[in-house]
């Protein structure tokens, strides 16, 4: 076998330029795929990376009900708000999860002396800053006791910090939300940019605090988390029959867990990869019609030579394999070239711009290669099969 | 296959071709019988059927009708594998055009029918520089064909012929393609392999010199063997 190969690799050194420019279309087509999926695996696996980010085995529950669990806000129709006590039950009853806050959305203006800032307003509790990932730097996170006495306290955002104070100390200042006043008690550490959304943009108050700013006597959601990975199920179980049995069996909730989101998005990247795949292999099949289109060439050219060949005693199925192999070998190492380029131009993106998410997994290097290899294949048979069914005499005779 | 009978029974051998509507008859119903260690010269004008009964009786091709013996095999029975295997074993080709391999060395394009006959590639070169040492050009081995002259292209040609040591050698017109003065040395060359070898050799032939230093001439006329004997005088 090995010797074939080395047949097939010097017939091809006849002709090192036709060989390159054969290989090209094939080297195209593999870079192409290459770099799309690699492309597609980056933006999937940064997904994940800043999802997982936000907490682990995370739970919400939202006012409403869907029926198939998904991606948005639920119908609001059987809508019965979340209330403060429905967190307090929870955090009370529930043993499978690892702590709750409420969650109230809001936005406005924050205002300090003359300098403002539209931002988002969040009214959470104590164990928000734990499920979420999202820590004080300095001064204190909202605590119990201001959920209690619906204190007007705040905690502020790196960015909001930056473009009200510059480098003055907020802690202890006074600052105007919505046109409450509000006492600064902390600053959050840096977060950076998550899926487009400034995680440092923003501002905590109390829940309690913020359903009196905004005039609400409901939450948004509740947020929290089951203990483990395991006991997800169990804790989307037990969150059910807890707010259930405080609204008479009625199921006016959803619980959506990171899980159902991190597949959602799973399945999203997942396509996208595939659908760039599909393009890609496009150029592939180009790259395999220029393949058999030579080898179709070649073929002629070799008449004689495949006479001479089968007046020595060689097989049909030897002249098969013969000019099979040859197809193989050019495709298969464009199919190399191709992704060795990809891979390198991969490592310059990782090296000059280490912000573009892209990944080379070990499993597009084997669905180039492979798709290389069958590429070759493919578009071998066709020649190869002419090559092997000419008739001797007429091979010889061939001017 | 049994070493007792001729090497080869040719018996009322037709090969005809359509062309559209037309019937070429090549072949119109030829028999001879050739033993082992002959040495034959097929004669012939142009148009006669010499190329069409050599590819016979080389295997590339089978009768239309008739039948055709080779070392006891029936050809026309057999299928393409056989056949294959058959001309690998039993026969060697030299071609009027040499028809070596190009870019390929010497001693490769020898070795190339070794390669068909399964034997390894150590053994291949070795069998192959002795075949190139037995037509004389043994140092010239690592050339390919477009660094050789015509003549020492045909002395490949003629060592990858014999390096099966084949009981049979077909050359169609060997020296066609060559000035006298080297033909005379390839005939000399299929005479010595002949004395030499035990090997049997047919060669087709429109010069009627090397014709006559042939002990049996078969002559062709459209299709039809008119003469099988020694070589006629006057040609
Ligand atoms: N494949 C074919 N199809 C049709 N006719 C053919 C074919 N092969 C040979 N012939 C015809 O058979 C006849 C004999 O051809 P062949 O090549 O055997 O002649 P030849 O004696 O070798 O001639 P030359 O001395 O010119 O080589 C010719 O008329 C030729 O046209
Ligand atoms: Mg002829």
């Amino acid at each position: 076998m090995l010797e074939h190969f080395i047949s097939a690799l010097l017939a091809l050194s006849a002709n090192k330029l036709r060989a390159a420019l054969t290989m090209l279309g094939v080297v195209i087509g593999v870079l192409a795929v290459t770099l799309l999926v690699s492309v597609g695996d980056g933006a999937r696996a940064y997904l994940n990376n800043t999802l997982s980010g936000i907490g682990s085995n995370l739970l919400s529950v939202m006012p409403g009900r869907t029926e198939t669990r998904g991606f948005g806000p639920p119908a609001q129709g059987l809508a019965r708000p979340l209330t403060m006590d429905d967190a307090h039950a929870l955090a009370r009853q529930a043993t499978t999860i690892r702590g709750v806050s409420p969650m109230v959305q809001g936005g406005g203006a924050v205002r300090f002396r003359n300098r403002q800032r539209d931002t988002m307003v969040l009214g959470v509790g104590p164990a928000f800053s734990d499920l979420r990932n999202m820590h004080v730097d300095t001064g204190e996170f909202v605590r119990e006791e201001d959920i209690t006495s619906r204190r007007r306290v705040v905690v502020l955002g790196r960015r909001v910090v930056q473009e009200l104070f510059g480098d003055e100390s907020p802690l202890g200042q006074s600052i105007r939300i919505a046109g409450g006043r509000f006492r600064v008690i902390g600053v959050m550490e840096p977060k950076g940019r998550s899926l487009g959304f400034d995680l440092d943009d923003l501002v905590f108050i109390p829940a309690t605090a913020a359903m009196d700013l905004f005039g609400l006597d409901h939450i948004s959601q509740l947020v929290t988390a089951a203990r483990s990975k395991e006991e997800t199920s169990a804790a989307i179980l037990e969150i059910e029959e807890v707010l259930a049995r405080r609204r008479n069996g009625e199921r006016s909730f959803t619980v959506q867990s990171q899980e159902d989101l991190l597949k959602t998005f799973g399945a999203i990247t997942g396509a996208m990869t595939m659908v760039l795949l599909a393009i890609a292999s496009i150029s592939l099949v180009v790259g395999g019609i220029g393949i058999m289109n030579i080898m179709l060439v070649s073929v002629r050219e070799r008449t004689r030579e495949i006479g001479v060949r089968r007046a020595v005693g060689a097989t049909q199925r030897d002249i098969l394999w013969q000019f099979l192999l040859e197809s193989v070998v050019i495709s298969t190492i464009g199919g190399a070239v191709g992704l060795s380029l990809g891979a390198t131009i991969i490592f310059l993106v990782h090296r000059f711009a280490p912000d573009v998410p892209v990944v080379l997994s070990p499993w597009i290097a084997a669905v180039a290669f492979g798709s290389s290899f069958v590429t070759g294949v493919v578009s071998g048979v066709v020649p190869a099969r002419r090559a092997a069914r000419l008739d001797p005499v007429d091979a010889l005779r061939y001017e | 296959m049994s070493d007792a009978g001729p090497l080869m029974e040719v018996s009322a051998l037709e090969r005809s071709f359509t062309l559209g509507e037309e019937e070429v008859r090549a072949l119109r119903g030829v028999s001879f019988t050739i033993e082992r260690g002959e040495y034959v010269a097929l004669i012939g004008p142009s148009g006669s059927g010499k190329s069409t009964m050599m590819y016979q009786l080389g295997c590339l091709d089978t009768p239309s009708r008739g039948t055709y013996r080779l070392a006891g095999y029936d050809v026309g029975q057999l299928d393409d594998d056989e056949l294959a295997a058959l001309r690998n074993r039993f026969i060697g080709f030299v071609f009027q055009s040499f028809n070596l391999l190009a870019r390929t060395t010497a001693v490769d394009n020898v070795a190339l029918p070794l390669r068909y006959a399964g034997v390894g590639m150590r053994e291949r070169r070795e069998r192959a520089r002795e075949a190139l040492d037995r037509v004389g050009l043994g140092h010239r081995w690592d050339h390919p064909p477009d660094r050789l002259s015509g003549g020492e292209r045909q002395r490949v040609a003629i060592a990858r012929a014999i390096v099966t040591k084949p009981a049979l050698l077909l050359c169609d017109e060997p020296t066609g393609n060559l000035d006298q003065k080297v033909g005379q040395e390839i005939v000399r060359l299929f005479e010595e392999l002949n004395s030499d070898l035990k090997v049997t050799v047919v060669i087709v032939t429109h010069d009627p010199a090397m014709a006559r230093r042939a002990r049996r001439n078969l002559k062709l006329v459209d299709g039809s063997l008119v003469h099988d004997g020694p070589p006629l005088e006057g040609h």
